[in-house]
């Protein structure tokens, strides 16, 4: 299983300044440096993008709260096949444009025309975004150790936003469910979550997913959480006593 | 559209749940989602309703125009029936003129209505084979989480007993509210594998093999129906669901009538 | 421009049909994030008027030809539902609501950063359910809520509100009557911070004087609507984020 805790969309960047901005507001004179979801005007920095401004290592950004997943290189996703060419795959990605998958990708070896057999739309893959050109043409690959066909469980869906919270701090939360649930897990940067295991675990990792999508903002997150599956498990457990 | 494509793995998730009675949002098979319906929320129309099925969200309108009858039926107002599947409710819905998803659900909702003697037609008569109220229903889907028929069954109805004929603003004598003498509630339940699941979601929808849709009235009499799409029903299946169907029917109506 | 006739549009202390004053607006409710299917969304109300706005993209725009190879079309649908006005509109696009259509996507396109998203479109629906004019201001107001929620990287919101001229004066924010019977009425969308104008239109007969003093007026009200649309937005976002600011999470 991939380290998904160690991704690098941990929310150990949301620092402790949580200050909500809307596009245009003013963020800083020239004095930091414009990151993600800002822009310049006259020197000055404004936000671009609805989210909480963070200021780290010299730079203004904004952790956006929602919005399509943008691919950046390097990411892992979960992607649906969802055409297949003679020498390619396409992948949906959840970003605005599906992405090609070369048959020089994939952990097989595929002759010309015999790509669906390897691979068929509805299929779903662990795939790591390989590079992103500057026409924003997206390609992705399998070749990285434990990128694979998935098969079995559920794939969720969140906003690839509250990616961060579903992992935790160092990967607290998703330890969390994965203790509970004993389901295994994999969280793509895309916002797609693949949840293997017991189907009612299955279901319990799920709606606990959910809950932590509606609840990103709150205080004490993990704290609600662990109460939450704690008391999830008891009363399953009564309910077989009782029974 | 990439929308349309569900994934194998949740395809067979549903599939392993279904096979044991059981479905994706731990609902059991004949239940429904929470039903919300809220009348008058348009005040430009004569009657209106918002209805939310889970997060399936329809708003009916009712306008009443002055038109003339049709030749068979002389004595008798007109009922119209239009939907809506605007691009704001769906990825999958596209801009343009009703395609034929839209017209089959108007045309599911407005036989409900119309088999079922809801309306007095014969009330609505100004001048027989001249003048006549037109009622025209208009449904605008503007969330689709799954089930659109109900909801917008549910939706026309609910609009329509929130209705008021206008005749003050024709100078045609008092207003008066529409004399509705039924409530017909369609019930849709579809069949993935061998399971038969009522108020399908989203994704249950998508994956059915087939889906029948049973309006029945408050005497539990079927008044329309509708079988959708390539797969098929035992006729074992079909009595099953139109027994479940009028059950739940009989719940759901009391949304309507306070 | 319709004709009054005898009736009195505004009375003699001033006070328009509705009871406002001449620089009064309608009260005014937003909110955002109201659908579950689209990206983004927001509902308004404005007076009489009843308008929901969603937003799909950036996404593959469709039919391919349109595509942009440089930056992301917006694409915004204004649509009126058949009940939203008194006699039944036939539904469906038509002369005006393609007009109206055109002229908000190119006012929302200004705030966009539409290079970020090449060959993609960003879509915009604007349905409108219950009209008591002014829609296409209320509907650009309520659909740059949409877009902010949807995430979509823009330069800033966008505000909208019209004047015009009734019984004589220069009005803000026209009602259904007063848009029957007034004498000119002038819908601007502008963009809050720089005060630049992205949507202008007028009909009727003003002097430039009377234009001039509308303007301006509405520049104001424009500022007041703006604060709205922020509330909307930090109202929907914002839900306990003060607390998180607790030592036990800082100090993980």
């Amino acid at each position: 299983m991939k380290n998904v805790e160690k991704g690098p969309d941990s929310s150990n960047e949301i620092k402790v300044e949580r200050e909500l901005v809307i596009p245009g507001d003013f963020l800083s004179e020239k004095d930091l440096k414009s990151g993600m979801g800002t822009y310049n005007d006259t020197e000055r920095t404004y936000a671009s993008q609805l989210g909480v401004k963070n200021i780290r290592a010299g730079y203004i950004n904004v952790v956006p709260l929602g919005g399509r997943y943008i691919p950046r290189s390097g990411d892992y996703v979960i992607g649906n096949i969802i055409d297949i060419g003679p020498s390619n795959w396409l992948v949906d990605i959840k970003a605005p444009y599906p992405a090609p998958l070369h048959v020089n990708e994939v952990p097989w070896r595929v002759e010309f025309g015999d790509t669906a057999r390897f691979l068929f739309v509805g299929d779903t893959i662990l795939a790591k975004i390989q590079n992103v050109d500057e026409i924003k043409r997206v390609h992705v690959t399998m070749n990285d150790h434990d990128l694979r066909k998935l098969t079995g469980g559920l794939i969720t869906e969140i906003s690839h936003s509250k990616v961060p919270r579903v992992i935790g701090k160092g990967g607290s939360m998703i330890t969390l469910i994965k203790r509970y649930t004993k389901c295994r897990m994999f969280v793509g940067q895309n916002g797609r979550i693949w949840i293997d295991g017991n189907a009612d675990d299955i279901m319990v990792a799920v709606s606990t997913i959910e809950r932590i999508e509606a609840e990103a903002q709150v205080m004490g997150l993990t704290d609600s959480i662990k109460d939450y599956l704690e008391e999830r498990y008891s009363e399953r457990s009564e309910e077989i006593e009782t029974k | 559209m990439n929308e349309e494509v569900i994934s194998e793995i949740n395809r067979n998730f549903i599939y392993q749940l279904a096979e044991k009675g059981r479905r994706i949002d731990n609902r059991a098979p004949d239940e429904f989602r929470p039903i919300g319906v809220e009348k008058g929320v348009v005040n430009t129309a004569e009657g209106s309703a918002r209805v939310h099925i889970g997060r399936t969200d329809v708003l009916a309108g009712v306008k009443i125009g002055i038109g003339e009858p049709f030749p068979d039926t002389p004595a008798k107002g007109v009922l119209t029936t239009n939907a809506e599947l605007i691009p704001l409710a769906s990825p999958t819905f596209e801009f343009g003129p009703p395609r034929e998803d839209s017209i089959e659900l108007a045309r599911v909702v407005d036989r409900g209505i119309r088999e079922s003697g809801t309306i007095d037609l014969e009330k609505l008569c100004l001048e027989e084979g001249e003048k006549v109220w037109i009622v025209f229903i208009d449904i605008h889907v503007l969330d689709y989480d799954g089930n659109l028929f109900d909801a917008s069954a549910l939706g026309a109805l609910a609009a329509l007993t929130d209705t008021t004929v206008p005749a003050s603003r024709f100078e045609l004598g008092d207003d008066f509210k529409l004399p509705v003498l039924h409530y017909p509630i369609a019930c849709t339940t579809v069949k993935v594998e061998n399971t038969l699941l009522l108020d399908p979601a989203l994704e249950e929808e998508k994956i059915a093999s087939a889906r029948l849709t049973v309006t029945t009235d408050e005497n539990k009499d079927v008044r329309a129906m509708q079988k959708g799409k390539s797969g098929s029903f035992t006729l074992d299946e079909v009595k099953k669901i139109i027994t479940s169907s009028q059950e739940v029917a009989e719940k759901n109506r009391k949304k309507i009538i306070e | 421009m319709g004709d009054s006739g005898d009736l009195k549009l505004i009375d003699d202390s001033g006070k328009r049909l509705d009871g406002r004053k001449l620089d009064e607006l309608r009260p005014i409710k937003i909110e955002a994030n109201v659908l579950r299917r689209a990206d983004g969304s927001a509902y308004l109300e404005w007076g009489g008027n009843k308008i929901l706005a969603a937003v799909y993209g950036p996404r593959e725009a469709h039919p391919r030809h349109l595509q942009d190879p440089t930056k992301a079309i917006v694409q915004c649908r204004y649509n009126m539902a058949a009940f939203s006005v008194m006699d039944r509109k036939r539904p469906g696009p038509d002369r005006r609501s393609v007009e109206i259509s055109k002229i908000l996507s190119e006012a929302l396109a200004y705030v966009v950063f539409t290079e970020q998203f090449p060959r993609t479109s960003i879509d915009v629906f604007i349905e409108v359910l219950q009209a008591d004019a002014g829609t296409r201001c209320s509907g650009l107001t309520a659909a740059s809520v949409a877009l902010a929620d949807a995430g979509i990287p823009m330069k800033d919101l966008i505000v909208s509100c019209a004047f015009g001229k009734v019984g004589g004066k220069v009005v803000l924010d026209l009602y259904k009557e007063e848009d029957n019977l007034g004498e000119a009425d002038v819908p601007i969308a502008v963009v809050p911070r720089t005060e630049e104008i992205v949507l202008l239109q007028m009909d009727g007969h003003l002097t430039v004087e009377e234009l001039n003093h509308g303007l301006t007026m509405t520049m104001d009200a424009c500022k007041y609507i703006y604060g709205l649309q922020r509330d909307a937005l930090k109202n929907r976002y914002s839900t306990g984020m003060d607390n998180e600011e607790n030592p036990k999470e800082a100090s993980k």
